[in-house]
């Protein structure tokens, strides 16, 4: 029964395959694979079975707690997205590589060792290249891919480096290096390769999770289609980070800096992040970075040991998400407009949309008794120290402002600023297959919470709940009445000018400008650095080369002018002169007879003249 | 049976020209190619440990050498990768195969075969040297742009280099008592032979392989050989340097490898570095590729240069295995490169990235997952190879070096992914427009090697329980 796990990943990854090649009835393929495959989902949560096999290295499959709500969400949340996606997209390309990047997902939060991790996670982050591209003859799209790509790359470094130091760090604690990359033995190995280790994984995490530095990344993902951007923020790629941090937990604590690294980093992006998603016109741009923050919440989590606490948010926060990413891709679809003004008056537009985006967001704003109110404090009630709990809390208050922005903006009535089909025409309607997923996930955005309610072990307590959920209900409030009546009329263009602005308005709606620095600060030295290695290449390394044969033929030529030409010009010159000399010879040669006669005469003469002198 | 698998492609070519003119020759090359494949298969497929498939016949015993063949863990993967490649690259010619072009390339295949299972310095040299003249008749006949010069060039230096390379197996000979260029005896008894030896016999190889600074003759080659002499230059031709590293270099030189093993890891990763950013910054697609092999074939300096190190056993040995298994993916994947970027030039004459964009699906999506594949993403061979030679090269106690190997695969899907954004995707460029997508033949040699890829990288046992005895048994033999 335990081999029967390898089909978890292995189901959605080879159907994908499958679709990417055939190419026939994809919808339904996909969708029944999905259903299968959160069918052995829940049979994995519940069996927890565990499976091994020899590929690179001994690898092996498990599901313990952690993995089992972490395969439940993926597989129900892919199941709910393909669904929805079964309405607005046909083509097989897309379904294929979307099963193939949730098996990838799958396979990162089942896997017991280093090695498989490293491979679902690297391959979930080919296939976000491939699907935030998806509409691939848009330049501007692929760039967007790119640069997610190259930026979670950069992060997955890390992880390759961490493989290694598990390798070295088994070889010098025991001698053998079998079973090196088996999770679980991470935190006891020796310093400095555990610190080693922690530093690549925490870098790989926060990349993939898109924590500050690296949130940048995120805002460009939202490229891809609208179900695209609900899996990617929800269940897969960001939330394969917060389930690293939260795996290798004991890792990060017995270093003794890598956990208070992991909660600082988590807190601040919790609190900037917010600020950038405050900033937002775009409902997605606001969504993206809201994810950042959320994800934020579970990285925090991490990095105080409240793992039960960051891992219930996760799974809240991936029904939340989704819930919301396609509230936003159905209005997308039907009023062809993304822009928070141009939005106004879709919630009563489209009801069932938005009374499941307005539960979705009134959770994300931390409103009790939803399911985001209970978990989030489940993390900060764990968090010790004073300032990083201020930083935390602070960041809590944000997220309410910016739920309760785009709450507002669509629930308001249609006016001035409504703008359809500002990005693309709309097809005024939001079909079967969009809605059917709305319900279940709303019902997922309130319930998923109460676990943090069940059992002990969870650092809650009443005062603290009672506080966080009065705040964000009064913040929610605050923002509903101070925006009541102030909106920019033309929304595209308000969106442009404050990117552009300088100063601190610019500064969050622009995301902190990290992509601008890590564009001048990375890219730019580095292709730089490759115009002048290829520059040095041509003209230093290979002209030396060239000058060999060079330096070969000036020295033939040197041989030919002064030696070879003058030994030959001798040659010339005794052979010049000889020919002269016949020539001179042949003059007398006349056939005259009265001149013969007279050189005769002549000849006489000299030889009388000659005989006399010498005698 | 190993002798039939190297002489049957030379005796092919040698009946060639009775065939006659047209397709027949093609069809022919095919066949041969393609049982010489299945001859390799049953070899694999009954290869049963140490040297298999032994032949040994007196030749010039007056200097000690031999007709001395034979196959093992290093030379069985590497010899399969060739016969396939070969393979591949007859059914993409097909329609276009004249008799003296598959007569050059089934010359070409005996030549590499043969040198990959040569057991005697002598001989490898011979097979060594033909090759040089084989692939330079293929660019001068069958190359474009400014062939007579590339070829030249490539002439020229790789024979340079095969001097050394000679000077230094006569060093091995000298030093060897009693004397021979028998390799399993020069194996058994190293012979006493200094740093002098080493570093002939390592810029001999080195240019071949070829490693920075020696590397200058390999754009301008590939740049104007056709593709499928791009394929085998790349595909096999290169791993004649990185083998004879692990064949010769290392288990006959071993104090002296270990002793400058520095040196071979700072050439490997400096490799790795200046090849992957010269690479990015490179406008034409063809050179682009011909750089990103200096990258690749950088790590398996750098794994080998490992192997060297005074470090656990099981980090060195799985240093050299991803070294190894890095000669067998590089081949498949910048052979489907190779083979890829010729669609270009058959449809449109030109290599220039900013002219394309746009490109037909099927075309984009098999340069899509090469590029992958290169770029070392899982599921594809290139990350088995790679993530061995990491971790090896970390285990071995060079952390920082491998950190810096490291780098270079985030270099490297930087230049693909730019690659593919703006020569692939996007909108269509100024020749486009000529570019019809992939022909039968082509996507028959084409994905062969994609999917033999797919398959090691995700069941790569098969491949790696041949090859870790033999890179056990190198790093056995390094140590001594």
């Amino acid at each position: 029964m335990n081999a029967l796990l390898w089909l978890l990943p292995a189901l959605p990854i080879t159907m994908g395959a499958v679709l990417l090649l055939v190419r026939r009835a994809a919808r339904s393929a996909a969708v029944t694979t999905a259903v299968a495959t959160l069918g052995l989902a829940v049979y994995a949560a519940v069996a927890r079975p565990r499976a091994g096999a020899r590929l690179l290295f001994d690898s092996g499959l498990a599901v313990d707690g952690l993995s089992a709500a972490m395969v439940v969400t993926v597989a129900g949340v892919a199941l709910a997205v393909l669904v929805f996606a079964a309405g607005e997209l046909r083509e097989a390309r897309f379904f294929g590589l979307m099963l193939i990047f949730v098996g990838a997902m799958l396979l990162t939060v089942t896997a017991t060792d280093l090695v498989l991790l490293l491979m679902g996670w690297e391959v979930m982050g080919a296939m976000s290249y491939a699907l935030i591209g998806y509409w691939w003859h848009d330049g501007e799209r692929v760039r967007s891919a790119t640069i997610a790509f190259v930026t979670t790359r950069a992060g997955d470094l890390g992880l390759y480096f961490a493989a290694g130091a598990a390798f070295a760090g088994a070889l010098a604690a025991t001698g053998n290096g079998n079973g090196a990359f088996a999770l679980a033995v991470l935190s006891g190995d020796p310093a400095p390769w555990r610190d080693l280790i922690a530093a690549g994984i925490v870098v790989a995490a926060l990349g993939k999770s898109a924590q500050v530095p690296f949130s940048f990344w995120l805002s460009r993902a939202m490229a891809g289609p609208s179900p695209v951007s609900a899996l990617l923020h929800s269940a897969t790629m960001v939330a394969a980070g917060a389930y690293l941090l939260l795996r290798v937990q004991p890792l990060l604590a017995a270093t003794g800096w890598a956990a208070a690294v992991v909660a600082w980093a988590g807190a601040v992006t919790a609190l900037l992040l917010g600020a950038v998603a405050v900033a937002q016109r775009d409902l997605k741009q606001l969504l993206a970075a809201s994810t950042c923050t959320q994800i934020g919440f579970m990285v925090l989590g991490a990095g105080v040991g409240a793992v039960p606490g960051g891992a219930a948010q996760l799974v809240a926060h991936a029904a939340v998400k989704s819930l919301l990413f396609l509230g936003a891709g159905a209005w997308l679809a039907a009023l062809g407009t993304k822009d928070l003004t141009g939005l106004h008056g879709a919630a009563r537009r489209y009801p069932l949309v938005g009374v499941t985006f307005g539960i979705g967001a009134l959770a994300l704003a931390g409103v009790p008794p939803l399911s985001l109110w209970l978990t989030k404090d489940a993390v900060l009630g764990a968090v010790r120290e004073p300032v990083l709990y201020g930083v935390a809390f602070a960041g809590a208050l944000l997220g309410a402002a910016y739920a309760a922005k785009a709450l507002v903006a669509v629930w308001r009535p249609v006016d001035a600023g409504t703008r359809d089909d500002t990005e693309q025409p709309g097809t005024r309607r939001v079909g079967v297959l969009e809605r059917l997923p709305l319900p279940v996930l709303a019902l997922g955005a309130v319930v998923l919470g109460l676990p943090v309610l069940a059992g002990d072990g969870w650092h809650l307590t009443a005062g603290e709940l009672a506080l966080s959920g009065t705040l964000a209900a009064a913040v929610v409030l605050a923002v509903a009445f101070a925006t009541r009546n102030r909106w920019d009329a033309v929304p595209g263009e308000a969106v442009r000018r404050a990117v552009a602005m300088p100063g601190p308005r610019g500064l969050l709606a622009g995301w902190l400008w990290l992509e601008k620095a890590a564009v001048a600060l990375v890219w730019r030295p580095l292709t730089a650095v490759a115009g002048g290695a290829a520059w040095f290449d041509d003209r230093v390394v290979d002209g030396a080369v060239n000058a060999v044969p060079r330096l070969g033929m000036a020295a033939a030529r040197l041989a030919r002018r002064p030696f070879e030409s003058g030994i030959d010009g001798a040659v010339r010159a005794v052979a010049g002169a000889a020919g002269r000399l016949g020539t001179l010879a042949r003059r007398p040669q006349t056939g005259q007879v009265h001149l013969y006669f007279a050189q005769a005469a002549v000849a006489l003469i000299v030889l009388a003249v000659v005989f006399v002198l010498a005698r | 049976m190993l002798d039939i698998v190297i002489f049957l492609p030379l005796v092919a070519a040698a009946l060639l020209p009775v065939i006659p003119r047209g397709k027949a020759a093609g069809w022919v090359w095919v066949g041969v190619a393609a049982l010489d494949l299945a001859l390799v298969v049953a070899m694999w497929a009954g290869y049963e440990g140490g040297i298999g498939y032994e032949t040994r016949l007196r030749w010039m015993p007056s200097v000690g050498a031999g007709y001395h063949v034979g196959v093992d863990g290093l030379s069985l993967p590497l010899i399969a990768m060739t016969a396939l490649l070969f393979l591949v690259c007859a059914v993409y010619s097909l329609g276009e195969t004249t008799r003296a072009y598959a007569a050059l390339f089934l010359f070409l295949q005996t030549v590499s075969i043969g040198l990959f299972a040569a057991l005697d310095l002598l001989l490898f040299f011979v097979f060594f040297d033909l090759s040089i003249v084989g692939m330079y008749f293929v660019i001068v006949g069958w190359g474009h742009g400014d062939r007579t010069r590339s070829a030249l060039k490539f002439f020229l230096y790789t024979f340079l280099d095969s001097l050394a390379l000679l000077l230094g197996f006569i060093g091995l000979y000298l030093g060897a008592e009693p004397h021979t260029f028998d390799m399993v005896d020069l194996t058994t008894n190293p012979p006493k032979a200094g740093a002098l030896v080493l570093l002939a016999i390592g810029v001999g190889l080195a240019i071949k392989t070829p490693t920075v600074p020696v590397h200058t003759w390999l754009p301008p080659a590939h740049t104007d050989a056709p593709a499928t002499g791009s394929a085998i230059l790349a595909g096999v031709l290169l791993k004649m340097g990185t083998y004879g590293f692990a064949r010769i270099a290392m288990p006959m030189l071993p104090q002296v490898w270990r002793e400058y093993a520095w040196v071979i890891i700072v050439i490997g990763v400096t490799g790795v570095l200046y090849g992957a950013l010269v690479a990015l910054a490179q406008e034409n697609l063809k050179r682009l590729i011909a750089y990103t092999s200096v990258n690749h074939m950088g790590y398996i300096v750098l794994a080998l240069g490992a192997a060297g190190l005074s470090a656990p056993t099981q980090a060195r040995e799985l240093a050299v295995s991803g070294a190894v298994t890095q000669m067998v993916s590089h081949g498949l994947l910048t052979g489907a490169l190779f083979l890829i970027i010729g669609i270009l030039w058959d449809r449109a004459q030109s290599y220039e990235i900013s002219k394309f964009g746009g490109m037909p699906p099927v075309l984009t999506g098999l340069m899509a997952v090469a590029a992958f594949g290169s770029l070392g993403i899982p599921g594809l061979s290139g990350f088995v190879a790679e993530f061995q030679i990491f971790t090896g090269v970390i285990g071995s106690g060079a952390v920082i070096s491998g950190a810096l190997g490291i780098v270079g695969i985030l270099i490297t899907a930087a230049l693909f992914l730019r690659v593919l954004h703006r020569a692939f995707l996007g909108r269509p460029g100024e020749l486009t427009v000529l570019v019809t997508d992939v022909r039968p033949r082509e996507l028959a040699a084409i994905a062969p090697l994609l999917i033999l890829s797919l398959i090691i990288g995700i069941a790569p046992r098969w491949l790696l329980d041949l090859i870790e005895p033999a890179s056990a048994a190198i790093v056995n033999l390094v140590s001594r």
